[in-house]
C-alpha cells in the first residue's frame, strides 16, 4: 500500500510539470488527455479500492436500531440496484419529496432502513466515526457507475429549481476576498499556482470535473466525498461553512452535474 | 467592520441563508453581501453605468500612505506575494495573511508556479517606470482592485483588511524595486 501510494505521487508530480509546458493547442485535448491519464494511473490500481471494499461490507452489515442492512436503499433505480445510479445522481425522489445526492440519499436510507440517527453527522469530522462510514459506502456505490455516463434526469421541476439556485450559488460573490465559484471556475483554461481550474459554466469543464468525484486525493492519501469538495472550495472561497447536505450544496451537485450531462464518469477520481 | 452598514441586505431565511453557519474566524454574516458583490453576481457584468458607480465608490476607499513612503523590502515583498495563507476557517487569526498574488499572477522571472487569472506582472516596475501616477494607480489598485474595474476577480487587500499598509508596501517594493527578480533576471 505504501510503496502504491508512492508511486501515484510520482506520477502526480509529474503531470503538475507537464502543466507548465501545456500550449494552448494542447489544452485544447485536456479532456481526452485526462481521461487517458486516468486509465494510465488506474493500471496500477487506485487505492480508493481498499475504501469502497469497506463501503461493500458496511452495505451489508445489520447495523442500527432496526438491525437491519443497507441491501434495499433504492438510490434512485429501484431497491438494491447500484449499478449506473450515482450517474444519475442528484435526482428528485418522490418518497422524500427533496432532491438528493448520494449522500443524502444515503442518509435517508440509514434513518429509514436501519434507523441511524445521521443529525450527528453534520458534526462529525471528516474521515472520523460515522463519517469514514460514510465515505466508505460512497466509494462502493460510485465505484459501481465507473465508466456509466453522467445522466440526470432534468425533467422535473424540481429538479430544475435546484439547478437556478445552483446557478445562483456559483455565481454569489461574498467573503473577505469577493470571490464565487466563478472566480476560479468561471474561464477556460486558467489554474492558481500550477493547478488547472476546469471551466465549471461550460459541458466539458462540469464534465470532467463532476464526472472524477468523489476521488481519492494522492496529496494527503484521503478519499474525499463530494460534500467534503464542494466544502474545500467553500473553504479556499473565505466563505462561511456550508452544512453537510444543505440545499446549496445539492443545488451546486445539480448544476455541475447537468452542465456535465453525457459526460464519462471516472469515479472514484484520482487527484493529487 | 465599516462595511457592515453597506451590507446589501440580511434576508429571511433564504436556501443561502440555511445552508451555512459560523467556523473558526469566519463569521457566518460573511456570507451577507455587499452591494457591489451582489451586482457581480451574474455571469456578465452589470452595466457600464453600474460599473462605473461601484468604481466611483469604491475609489473613495483607498488610503494612500500617510508618510507618503510607498515602497518597502521586496524580500518580503515576496514572501508576501508567494503566500496564500489567511481568512479561512482554518487559520486561527484574521490579521496574518499572505496575499496570495502567485494564485493570479506571474511576477518573477525565477518562480514558474504562477495562476493565470490574472495578467502577468513580470518586469512590472521595469516595463511601466516607477513614475508618481504608475506608483500611485499600483498602490490603489492593490488596496481596491474594484475602484478600477467594479467586478474585478481580485481581492480588496486594503479596503478588505487582508494585508496591512506596511505588507502592501513590500508587495510595492517587489513590483518596483530595480533589484527584485520581478525585474531582474
Ligand atoms: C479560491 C479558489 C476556488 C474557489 C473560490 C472555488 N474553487 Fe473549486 N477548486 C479550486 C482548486 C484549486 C481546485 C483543484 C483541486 C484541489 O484543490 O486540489 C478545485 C476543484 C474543484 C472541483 C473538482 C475539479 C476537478 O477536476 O477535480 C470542483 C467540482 C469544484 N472545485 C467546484 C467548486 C465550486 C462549486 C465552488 C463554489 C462553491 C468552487 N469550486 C470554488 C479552487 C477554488
Ligand atoms: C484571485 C485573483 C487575483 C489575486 C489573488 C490577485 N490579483 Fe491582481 N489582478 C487580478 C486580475 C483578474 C487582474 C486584471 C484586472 C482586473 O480585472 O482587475 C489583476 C490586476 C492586477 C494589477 C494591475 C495590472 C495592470 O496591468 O494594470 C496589479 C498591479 C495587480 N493585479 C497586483 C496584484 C498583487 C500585488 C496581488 C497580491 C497582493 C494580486 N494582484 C492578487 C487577479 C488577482
Amino acid at each position: 500500500m505504501r510503496n502504491r501510494t508512492a508511486q501515484f505521487v510520482m506520477a502526480a508530480g509529474m503531470i503538475a510539470l507537464n502543466v507548465t509546458t501545456w500550449s494552448p493547442s494542447a489544452l485544447a485535448d485536456a479532456a481526452t488527455d485526462e481521461i487517458a491519464k486516468y486509465r494510465e494511473m488506474l493500471a496500477d490500481g487506485n487505492p480508493s479500492e481498499l475504501v469502497a471494499a469497506q463501503g461493500e461490507e458496511l452495505w451489508k452489515v445489520k447495523r442500527g436500531t432496526k438491525n437491519a442492512t443497507l441491501e434495499q436503499c433504492d438510490l434512485g433505480l429501484g431497491p438494491g440496484v447500484i449499478k449506473g445510479a450515482s450517474a444519475q445522481l442528484p435526482r428528485y425522489f418522490k418518497d422524500t419529496g427533496r432532491v438528493q445526492d448520494l449522500e443524502t440519499r444515503l442518509m435517508t436510507c440509514m434513518e429509514t432502513l436501519q434507523g441511524i440517527d445521521t443529525k450527528e453527522l453534520s458534526k462529525t469530522k471528516w474521515g472520523k466515526g460515522e463519517m469514514e462510514k460514510m465515505e466508505a459506502l460512497v466509494a462502493y456505490v460510485v465505484t459501481e457507475s465507473n465508466g456509466h455516463k453522467i445522466n440526470v434526469d432534468m425533467r422535473p421541476a424540481q429538479m430544475k429549481k435546484m439547478y437556478e439556485l445552483g446557478k445562483m450559488a456559483f455565481f454569489y460573490r461574498g467573503g473577505a476576498m469577493d470571490f464565487s465559484c466563478a472566480t476560479c471556475h468561471g474561464q477556460a483554461d486558467k489554474r492558481i499556482r500550477l493547478q488547472d481550474l476546469p471551466d465549471l459554466r461550460e459541458h466539458k469543464g462540469a464534465a470532467a470535473g463532476w464526472g472524477s468525484w468523489p476521488a481519492y486525493r494522492v496529496s494527503n492519501g484521503q478519499f474525499w466525498t463530494m460534500q467534503h469538495r464542494l466544502n474545500d472550495c467553500y473553504r479556499q472561497q473565505r466563505f462561511p461553512e456550508p452544512l453537510y447536505g444543505s440545499d446549496v450544496t445539492i443545488a451546486l451537485s445539480v448544476y455541475l452535474a447537468a452542465n456535465g450531462n453525457g459526460g464519462p464518469v471516472l469515479t472514484p477520481g484520482l487527484k493529487r | 467592520m465599516k462595511k457592515m452598514i453597506t451590507i446589501a441586505a440580511i434576508l429571511a431565511v433564504t436556501p443561502m441563508d440555511a445552508s451555512f453557519r459560523s467556523k473558526g474566524i469566519v463569521d457566518k454574516y460573511r456570507m451577507y453581501q455587499l452591494d457591489f458583490q451582489k451586482a457581480c453576481s451574474q455571469d456578465k457584468d452589470p452595466s457600464k453605468k453600474v460599473m462605473q458607480a461601484i468604481e466611483a465608490e469604491q475609489l473613495t476607499t483607498i488610503r494612500y500612505p500617510a508618510d507618503g513612503k510607498y515602497f518597502g523590502d521586496w524580500k518580503q515583498g515576496e514572501k508576501i506575494a508567494v503566500s496564500g495563507k489567511g481568512l479561512t476557517w482554518k487559520d486561527k487569526t484574521p490579521h496574518n495573511n499572505g496575499g496570495g498574488c502567485y494564485n493570479c499572477h506571474q511576477l518573477s522571472h525565477h518562480e514558474i508556479a504562477y495562476g493565470t487569472i490574472g495578467p502577468s506582472l513580470l518586469e512590472y516596475g521595469k516595463q511601466r517606470g516607477n513614475g508618481e501616477e504608475m506608483v500611485k494607480y499600483t498602490w490603489g489598485k492593490i488596496y481596491n482592485a474594484k475602484a478600477f474595474n467594479a467586478c474585478s476577480r481580485m481581492p480588496r487587500n486594503g479596503d478588505a483588511e487582508i494585508l496591512t499598509e506596511q505588507q502592501m508596501k513590500h508587495v510595492m517594493a517587489y513590483l518596483f524595486d530595480p533589484n527584485s527578480p520581478v525585474n531582474k533576471k
